[in-house]
């Protein structure tokens, strides 16, 4: 499907050669990369769908050298696209023809562990897992958990506020934030946040998470760090039908439980999972639930009997709740797999990312099969379940002619559902330039002008990852514009005192 | 009494603003009225009064969600949460008493109009950690909306986060999604008694660096320890345990092992913790009411260092910690500067201070609010305009001007 990016301008095209020689002068060579082959590595991120290769790829170092490249492109009319590890789902870091990629992965250091403040000061090369281990042999974590730990930075989730399976309980990255350095498109620095809570005035640090590199260039971060539980066991249930495995998950909220992370998985996903890594998961299941309690062993053994017993009410066909941590693990491999197991079934794949109200979920897998089978198309299907972020896995194989644009559709069709039921076109893996034709289903009008405005405040110019999240850009003079009605009130009833 | 309007639905606070954007006439935003002193003085002839968009619109304990006008009085949803052992996790303390207007009156549009948070805060989050959704009408009379009903929400920016804390600066609610949390099944404080600021702020790192899933750490040195109802006439440092009825038990033994190591310790109940930690989370009882009021945020750590600054250049200082020692309570002889250069001196880089307590020339002369260097406070000013373009919302309740 043809993807509309914003018209290449030819004076930052132009200006190519120039950028160079300017950024050469206080970058090290192997800083600034311009040469073919070497841009190929940045022309996509894991959203593999659209490519194209960016003008240069600067590779800086330090906040003053983010700062002065974003003013020389300023200057020169170039966008910048800034990127991390490469690892978004939907495309918030695909190249600009006319548009620098701005890495960040030379950002890489733990500037600081402070115990006594519960913090760690970090730059946002630095990846997500790193800070974690940075703070284990104190016992801590940093508790967000993408499924891409290991390669995502700390910078990239920030950008899309991240997730991971324990938010129900620990929050997404935005909960666990407590300061940023941010570089604005002016080359202006600003420090929101330190290592105190709440910010002082506008909770600025607050919009910039989640906004997709859009409104500022994060150079550091300062997070919470959270004591480690000290212990987890998991629950593996198998249930004949999605009904009832939906009607376990809410029994187990209104009983007041909330688990370290409530796991779906459907009858596809479960025997692809099964068949890669022999988990033990039940194949006669229509879906399973992995429900993970954590807390002290006392409490943690309390929970497990009630939610054993909630699990039977709900008609479970199969249970087992882990008795050593070997077989904790084991519980998890299947789920953590999944992605690479569905990529075993299948020449490819894609992963969708919205979120429902839990009750819909019964309602939303059966019509689901509706389009799965409307499309021609397999999905395969695993849910953090706890807070109803659904990931459809559509299976295609892009060599058949028209089933990526079709394996698209049914992706978009999907994703209406979510909306349509009182959910969200994305809980975590973000807009970019994969839902953003779709953002209308969402928002009105008024609604993407209001957030295109708070663009404006921060990157007047709009040269700061564009085309990106908003289908359609608008100019901020033209967004700044006010309409003034009239002066009586249209409502003469209106209570005046 | 000022003149107004007071919309009863989302058309007639719409029909309000573009009213007011037309004749280009300041409003003064406000629900009941409890918070009125909290910032600088208003300087708008005319009030809207939101107090008539009340009402829970949707209440689903099993979604773990509510939504409800920004008027519905918080005693109304807490009432309602409590039937079904829910609760706003992010405890919102009520400021009436401490900012001269009522204590129980205050609404839902104002607390997140102020990200009011209280002990859990350490734990839960603030107001902005459980704003899922809201609409509202911005100062261009615009009515839009942004986030959703469900938890995990990343479409489109984040604006809950900018209206949390905003003081009905950038437009106004006509409706708030919350997320909500059960309540917890038990709860224990543990008291360790008699310790100087020092050695109660390194016990409170110690608890909360913990596996013990705490949910509230406070230090009250003797003065204003004496005031609480728990008094046991020493200084108290106090550490919150939530949950099910056995972890409680069982983390209350493992905290009390750890703090005896360093003192005597003393056990609350449900109740007397329940009293206590209300004290903490609403000041009123804890401070004198004479006082000028500084409500400081710190790195935690940083706490007893900044207090001891301020006790060398500061006469009669009366003061208390939450969060860990993280958030400071300061009541201080009412004077016309309100000691704000030494205050903010001794805060220096280790958080910001807010005056939320003094009369209104006092407000009206003195930075309020943490005063930002000069890129990020033009940048928040291009956020405001981009909401409020003519400086409608409540001119002056943050910084002098629109």
């Amino acid at each position: 499907m043809p993807l509309a990016m914003p018209e290449p301008e030819s004076r930052a095209l132009v200006n190519r050669g120039a950028l160079a020689d300017a950024l050469r002068r206080f970058l090290p060579a192997a800083a600034v990369i311009d040469d073919a082959p070497s841009l190929r590595a940045y022309e996509s991120d894991a959203f593999t769908l659209y490519r194209q290769p960016p003008m240069l790829a600067v590779l800086p170092q330090t906040t003053a050298q983010v700062a002065r490249i974003l003013r020389l492109c300023g200057e020169l009319g170039v966008k910048v696209v800034p990127r991390g590890a490469g690892t978004s789902l939907s495309g918030g870091a695909l190249p600009l023809a006319d548009g620098i990629i701005l890495g960040m992965a030379r950002f890489n250091r733990v500037l600081e562990v402070d115990y006594a403040n519960r913090c760690a000061v970090v730059q946002p090369g630095v990846t997500n897992l790193a800070i974690s281990q940075a703070v284990a042999a104190a016992g801590f974590h940093y508790a967000p958990d993408p499924s891409s730990q290991i390669a995502c930075t700390i910078g990239g989730n920030v950008a899309e506020n991240s997730g991971g399976v324990h938010c129900l309980k620990y929050g997404l990255t935005t909960n666990n934030l407590l300061g940023l350095e941010v570089v604005l498109m002016s080359g202006d620095v600003v420090r929101l946040g330190g290592k105190h809570l709440d910010p002082e005035g506008y909770d600025l640090m607050g919009v910039l998470t989640g906004s997709e590199g859009l409104l500022g260039v994060v150079t550091e971060v300062t997070v919470r760090i959270l004591p480690r539980p000290a212990s987890a066991r998991a629950l593996l249930i198998g249930f004949a039908g999605n009904e009832a495995a939906g009607d376990c998950v809410a029994r187990i909220i209104a009983a007041g439980i909330v688990p370290g992370g409530l796991e779906m998985m459907d009858r596809p996903a479960i025997h692809a999972a099964e068949a890669f890594c022999q988990a033990g998961y039940p194949l006669d299941a229509e879906a399973i639930l992995i429900c993970e309690l954590d807390g002290p062993p006392v409490e943690v053994d309390d929970l497990v009997v009630r939610v054993e017993a909630i699990a039977r009410a709900a008609g479970a066909v199969s249970l087992k709740a882990s008795a050593s941590e070997e077989e904790r693990l084991r519980f998890w491999a299947g789920r953590k797999a999944a992605f690479p197991a569905v990529g075993r079934i299948s020449p490819d794949y894609i992963c969708m990312d919205g979120t429902i109200p839990r009750k819909a979920l019964p309602q939303v897998l059966a019509r689901m099969a509706e389009l799965s089978a409307k499309h021609g198309l397999r999905v395969a299907n695993v849910f953090h379940a706890g807070d109803g972020n659904l990931h459809p896995l559509i299976l295609f194989d892009a060599n058949e002619p028209g089933e990526a644009e079709r394996a698209e559709a049914l992706g978009a069709d999907i994703l209406r559902l979510c909306v349509e039921v009182g959910g969200v076109l994305t809980g975590e893996h973000g807009v970019g330039v994969e839902k953003r034709d779709l953002m209308g289903t969402m928002f009105n009008e008024h609604d993407l002008d209001q957030q295109m405005r708070v663009k404006c405040a921060f990157d007047p110019d709009g040269r700061l990852n564009p085309g990106k999240v908003f289908p359609q850009l608008r100019r901020c003079a033209e967004l700044g514009r006010l309409h003034v009605s009239g002066g009586r009130l249209p409502f003469p009833d209106l209570p005046r005192f | 009494m000022a003149q107004g309007l007071r919309p009863r639905d989302e058309g007639e606070l719409q029909a309000a603003l573009a009213w007011a954007l037309a004749e280009g006439q300041p409003l003064a935003l406000r629900g009941q009225g409890s918070k009125l002193g909290f910032g600088r003085p208003v300087a708008a002839g005319q009030v809207l009064d939101l107090s008539g968009l009340a009402g829970i619109v949707v209440y689903e304990p099993e979604e773990l969600v509510l939504t409800a006008g920004p008027g519905t009085p918080l005693s109304e949803i807490e009432g309602l949460l409590s039937q079904h052992r829910q609760q706003l996790a992010f405890e919102p303390a009520d400021y009436g008493a401490i900012s001269g207007g009522p204590a129980g009156r205050q609404t839902l549009g104002g607390v997140i109009a102020c990200n009011i948070s209280g002990p859990r805060r350490v734990k839960a989050g603030a107001a902005r950690d459980h704003l899922l959704g809201f609409k509202a009408v911005s100062g261009r009379a615009e009515a839009f909306k942004s986030g959703g009903r469900v938890v995990k929400n990343v479409t489109g920016y984040d604006l809950s986060k900018l209206m949390a804390g905003s003081h009905g600066t950038l437009a106004a609610l006509s409706e708030v999604t919350l997320k909500v949390l059960p309540a917890p099944e038990a709860t224990a404080t543990v008291l360790l008694l008699g310790q100087d600021d020092r050695a109660a702020i390194a016990a409170l790192a110690q608890a909360a660096g913990s596996p013990h899933e705490v949910s509230g750490l406070a230090h009250l040195p003797a003065a204003a320890a004496a005031r609480s109802q728990a008094a046991q006439g020493r200084a108290m440092t106090a550490v919150r345990l939530e949950g099910p009825t056995p972890s409680v038990r069982h983390r209350a033994d493992e905290l009390v092992k750890l703090l005896a190591r360093q003192g005597a310790t003393l056990l609350l109940d449900a109740q007397a913790s329940f009293g206590f930690w209300q004290e903490v989370r609403d000041v009123q009882s804890l401070l004198p009411a004479d006082r000028q009021l500084w409500r400081l945020s710190l790195a935690p750590g940083a706490g007893p260092a900044v207090v001891a600054e301020l006790a060398r250049r500061l006469p009669a200082l009366d003061y208390y910690y939450d969060w860990a020692g993280g958030l400071v309570w300061l009541a201080l002889p009412p004077t016309e500067d309100a000691w704000h250069p030494a205050v903010r001196g001794a805060v220096a880089s280790a958080g910001h201070a807010t005056l939320l307590r003094a009369e209104a020339g006092v407000r009206a002369a003195v930075p309020v609010f943490q005063p930002q260097p000069p890129a990020l406070a033009a940048l928040s000013q291009r956020v405001k305009a981009s909401f409020d373009p003519k400086g409608l919302l409540n001119p002056g309740r943050m910084h002098p001007g629109p």
